[in-house]
């Protein structure tokens, strides 16, 4: 009897926390296809808000998606062989190489941003392309590109591999695209999930280094719901929920699948 | 080529990129913190000027408050979810878990729709009290919105490990005469106490550094990151707004390092 009773209790507790995180979720996202949200969902159902968003924001979500694949090559052809490279050779330098690629998680946004600007504001035409924002980018995500490849580096004995390779006459460069890369697969996949979606995602860099012209779709986000009514706010909300959730199923299963090896 | 020197190869372009946007504007920012009319002790004014230390306190004890919360909440919950299996389970972790990427921006918004002037809460309150309560719009609602964002990354953490805990230790406890409370406060808290201080300081470090929750619901909540943000981008304060994030940016490395040496992960300050 006490403990049923101590059971349904912690039961509604969870249950209430979880209400506290989907609810205003679902508040967004019925929002969003509402005619009329202060008179509520018996309004009618509309996609209005929905093409409206498309009209007015569908620069940002392109943006978003070609920074978010930059900031992917980039990360790829930068971390992948240096996480390689940081496996083999060990010892102090690399985990103070690894230490201070980490360090961006550490420091705000905010910081970083300001520190970019203050160094390239002469820079006028990089200070204004695109291109500015995905130098923060590469910098916020790098580390979890690296880590990722160096955790499955740690799992699979890749310097047997390497050299056994290497005995039999295969040069540098062929080893890494031959042995290296395809044993590393797994890391590189949940690495590019993790990059792609805080790409995808990234406001605090994103809001001091964007200008007029190269707004991403969080700064659209920002800036509809400050402008925007509700309900356009909402179907945007909708729009980002649409992107980012199926990247977010995807990296849960794989985690789940890695786990269960 | 040789092995050596393709390594060293492999190296160059993260060198190259880390030392162009990450180390080179760091050591800008520090530079740019000491050449403001005071100086060097332009990077005193965070504890000697009242307006900035009066924000660095609010932002402290949000910071603490929110991690507090999180954690009570986080380890009901998760203690409950690890311990017990029931049709749903998974279901209810995943709810749990979801907002794990949401932007801060995103979470802002999910506040003032909870919490706003058209808000659910306001809503339900105004039809059993009559009184429409609203208050996504202040520090209380930045405490909502923290503790939204917390509650995913906190919960994983502690769940984690819950499942590592010695069930043994309980029963031994149990054996020995101790009644429920007296095994969870002698038992089963103490040994969760490194997982409490590495997801603690985790969130403590994410409060104090986020920046796109409180953008969302008022640019005149009076925390560190909307102070900076002001400084630089209104009163074009560059050498303050340089000092007070270099002095952030050590509190949350500082708060993150203190995790790591509990639990040998990291996790980012998103948000």
């Amino acid at each position: 009897m006490r403990y049923r009773l101590i059971f349904t209790g912690q039961l509604l507790f969870t249950l209430m926390v979880a209400a506290f995180l989907v609810v205003p979720a679902m508040l967004s996202i019925s929002a969003g296809v509402t005619v009329n949200y202060f008179r509520g969902i018996s309004s009618g159902v509309t996609l209005q808000w929905v093409f409206q968003v498309w009209d007015l924001y569908a620069g940002t979500i392109l943006l978003s998606f070609v920074i978010a694949a930059a900031t992917l090559a980039v990360t790829l052809v930068v971390g992948v062989p240096s996480a390689y490279a940081l496996h083999v050779r060990g010892g102090r330098l690399s985990r103070v190489v690894e230490e201070i690629i980490t360090l961006p998680l550490a420091i705000p946004g905010l910081a970083i941003a300001l520190g970019l600007l203050f160094t390239y504001q002469g820079f006028g035409g990089f200070r204004r392309s695109w291109l500015f924002i995905l130098s923060g980018h590469v910098i916020f995500t790098m580390p979890f590109m690296v880590r990722s490849v160096m955790a499955v580096f740690g799992s699979v004995d890749i310097k047997t591999l390497d050299e056994g390779a290497a005995s039999l006459g295969a040069s540098p460069w062929r080893r890494f695209r031959d042995v290296i890369v395809p044993n590393a697969a797994p890391g590189i996949l949940a690495g590019s999930l993790m990059v792609v979606t805080l790409s995808l995602g990234e406001f605090n860099l994103t809001w001091m280094l964007h200008t007029p012209l190269t707004k991403t779709l969080p700064i659209g986000l920002a800036d509809s719901y400050a402008s925007m009514r509700l309900e356009v706010a909402s179907a945007y909300t909708l729009v980002f929920f649409v992107m980012i959730i199926p990247l977010l199923i995807a990296m849960q299963m794989f985690a789940d699948r890695e786990q269960r090896r | 080529m040789s092995h050596k020197s393709f390594v060293w190869l492999c190296l160059l372009p993260l060198a190259v990129v880390t030392t162009a946007f990450f180390l080179l504007p760091m050591a800008r920012l520090v530079v740019t913190g000491a050449e403001g009319p005071q100086g060097l002790a332009g990077y005193l004014a965070i504890l000697t000027e009242p307006r900035y230390r009066a924000s660095l306190i609010n932002t402290v004890l949000l910071a603490a408050a929110t991690t507090a919360a999180t954690l009570a909440i986080a380890t009901v919950a998760g203690m409950f979810l690890q311990r017990h299996r029931f049709p749903g389970r998974a279901v209810l972790i995943a709810m749990l878990t979801f907002p794990l990427a949401f932007p801060g921006v995103v979470v802002g918004f999910l506040v003032i729709l909870l919490a706003g002037r058209q808000g659910l809460i306001g809503d339900i309150s105004s039809r059993l009290f009559e009184e429409k309560l609203v208050f996504a719009y202040s520090i209380y609602g930045l405490f909502l919105g923290y503790l939204y964002f917390s509650i995913p990354r906190v919960i994983l953490t502690i769940m984690a490990a819950v499942q590592k805990l010695d069930v043994g230790l309980e029963e031994a406890a149990r054996s020995l005469g101790a009644g429920p409370w007296a095994v969870q406060r002698d038992v089963v808290l103490p040994a969760l106490g490194p997982a409490f201080v590495a997801s603690g300081a985790i969130a403590f470090a994410t409060a104090m550094g986020a920046f796109g929750t409180a953008f969302t619901l008022a640019t005149n909540i009076d925390v560190l990151p909307m102070l900076i943000y002001t400084e630089f981008t209104l009163a074009a304060n560059f050498a303050t707004s340089a000092a007070l994030s270099v002095g952030l940016g050590l509190i949350t490395w500082a708060m993150l390092a203190l995790a790591r040496s509990f639990s040998g992960s990291s996790v980012a300050a998103a948000g």
